[in-house]
């Protein structure tokens, strides 16, 4: 199908975008990559009629080392990722998450801003900078706000975004070199989006373990977590888990809680 | 709903058109151009048949607007009629029986083009990933996957 019929504006600061935003209000959308959005507007299903194009905004392209943390701009790309012309604080990581995520020509224009904006509780970006315990950087009409990444997934396809809110970039805390970390995706096809998704990050006695594909939103599974570090036998740590994702899992669907419970144990098994 | 002025490079022609804000890049290429080797099969980034080159970077044509490819270099399959590395690509999809009805075809060109010049080495699995986001209805995998492989082998180090 073709989308209908909306205003295309293409600010050249983000000062400009931000106005404009606030302008049109609901009706106005950034767009980025184009690589979800575009769908929904070929299906009817974005309603707003004003799009306002942040892809070549220089300041969600750049890069900053932040000493302890890394700035990331929403617009870098999932293949920059995947070739490693965009720096990996993760110690590969990032690199690994974005060469998974679509196909090629998706990642070639798909950027790591949109993907979170999105929201998608099946995507990758929100789990693994969840699992990194990154932040948002937010520009808006009120000014600047920083927002942890479990803010601001507040569920499906919504974020804690106000009308008008443009994420700038993501700030992402280096990792150290002994830093252990797992990435296990479980989907029906090659460049689909994830049946199951595992992220696990561990430093020393710190474990941040999570779940996506399940639920409404990336969620931190901190009681299985615990249980995994505390020692607990394997046995437990399942059950453990278990209660954990029957309480993610909408509907009686036991095919899924055995698959989540899947991905996470191997994850788990990963960074041991 | 205004109209947007671009100016795009198409195949190395030097385009100005007015266009609605709503045109995909498909649309603007098939229709104002009159370029139909891109092909449009779901228009939602799942089948591969509409991919071209923006900025010689790979591209669903169905997944971005036109607007947003103004100032930008466009290239679709015509656009590569006397590139060497379609043209061996071309070769080996003929030998291989790798089309049929050959809708697919122009996606499968791009992307096989695309992986060469990344990897010139690939292996089958290699192959069979980067066609992971192209569908062909009528000819199966098989035959594409050996084309694509058949033109590794024949690929010399300056190609
Ligand atoms: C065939 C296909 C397969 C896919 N498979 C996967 C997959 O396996 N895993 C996965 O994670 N993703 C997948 N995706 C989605 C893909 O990763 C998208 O690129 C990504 O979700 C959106 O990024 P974008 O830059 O294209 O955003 P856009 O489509 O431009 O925008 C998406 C949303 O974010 C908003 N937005 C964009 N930029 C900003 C910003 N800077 N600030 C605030 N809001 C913003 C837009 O208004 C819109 O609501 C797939 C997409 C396709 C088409
Ligand atoms: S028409 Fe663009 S991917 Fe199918
Ligand atoms: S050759 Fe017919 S769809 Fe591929």
């Amino acid at each position: 199908m073709k989308p209908a019929a909306f205003d295309y504006h293409r600010p050249a600061t983000l000062a400009e975008a931000i106005d404009l935003m606030e302008r049109f209000g609901d009706s106005a959308a950034a767009i980025s990559g184009g690589q979800s959005l575009v769908p929904l507007m070929n299906l009817r299903l974005s309603p707003s009629d004003q799009l306002v194009d942040v892809s070549r905004l220089a300041e969600l392209q750049q890069t900053r080392d932040l000493g302890d943390s890394v700035f990331l701009g929403a617009g870098l790309t999932h293949a920059m990722f995947e070739d490693g012309a965009a720096p990996d604080p993760a110690n590969g990581l990032m690199r690994q998450a974005a060469s998974h995520i679509a196909y090629r020509a998706v990642r070639c224009h798909g950027t790591i801003g949109g993907s979170v904006a999105m929201a998608d509780p099946a995507a990758d970006w929100p789990a693994v900078l969840l699992a990194l315990d990154a932040a948002a950087l937010v520009r808006g009409p009120m000014g600047e706000r920083r927002i942890a990444m479990d803010a601001l997934l507040t569920g499906t396809y919504t974020t804690s975004l106000e009308t008008g809110e443009i994420i700038t970039g993501f700030e992402v805390p280096k990792l150290p070199a002994d830093a252990r970390t797992s990435y296990v995706k479980f989907n029906r096809k090659v460049g689909a989006f994830a049946s199951s998704l595992a992220v696990a990050v561990r430093q020393g006695e710190a474990l941040r373990l999570v779940l996506a594909g399940a639920g409404p939103r990336a969620t931190l599974l901190a009681a299985t977590a615990a249980a995994f570090i505390a020692g607990a036998p394997k046995t437990s740590v399942r059950n453990t888990l278990a209660g954990e994702v029957a309480l993610i899992v909408e509907a009686d669907d036991p095919y899924a809680c055995a698959l989540h419970i899947a991905t996470i144990l191997r994850a788990i098994e990963e960074i041991s | 709903m205004k109209m947007t002025e671009i100016s795009v490079r198409v195949n190395g022609v030097a385009m100005k058109s007015s266009v609605e804000p709503r045109t995909s890049l498909a649309d603007y290429v098939r229709e104002t151009c009159g370029l139909t080797a891109t092909h449009l099969g779901c228009e939602h980034g799942a089948c591969g048949a509409c991919t071209v080159l923006v900025d010689d970077v790979l591209t669903r044509s169905c997944l971005k607007f036109a607007a947003m490819c103004d100032d930008r270099h466009v290239t679709t399959l015509e656009g590569l009629a006397n590139d060497p590395l379609t043209d061996l690509l071309r070769q080996c999809f003929h030998e291989s029986h790798a089309l049929q009805c050959g809708f697919c075809t122009p996606g499968m060109l791009m992307a096989a083009r695309d992986l060469l010049r990344r990897n010139m080495t690939p292996d089958e699995i290699t192959v069979r990933n980067a066609l992971a986001g192209h569908i062909c209805r009528c000819t199966g995998y098989s035959g594409i996957v050996h084309a694509i492989l058949l033109a590794a082998s024949r690929l010399k180090p300056d190609d």
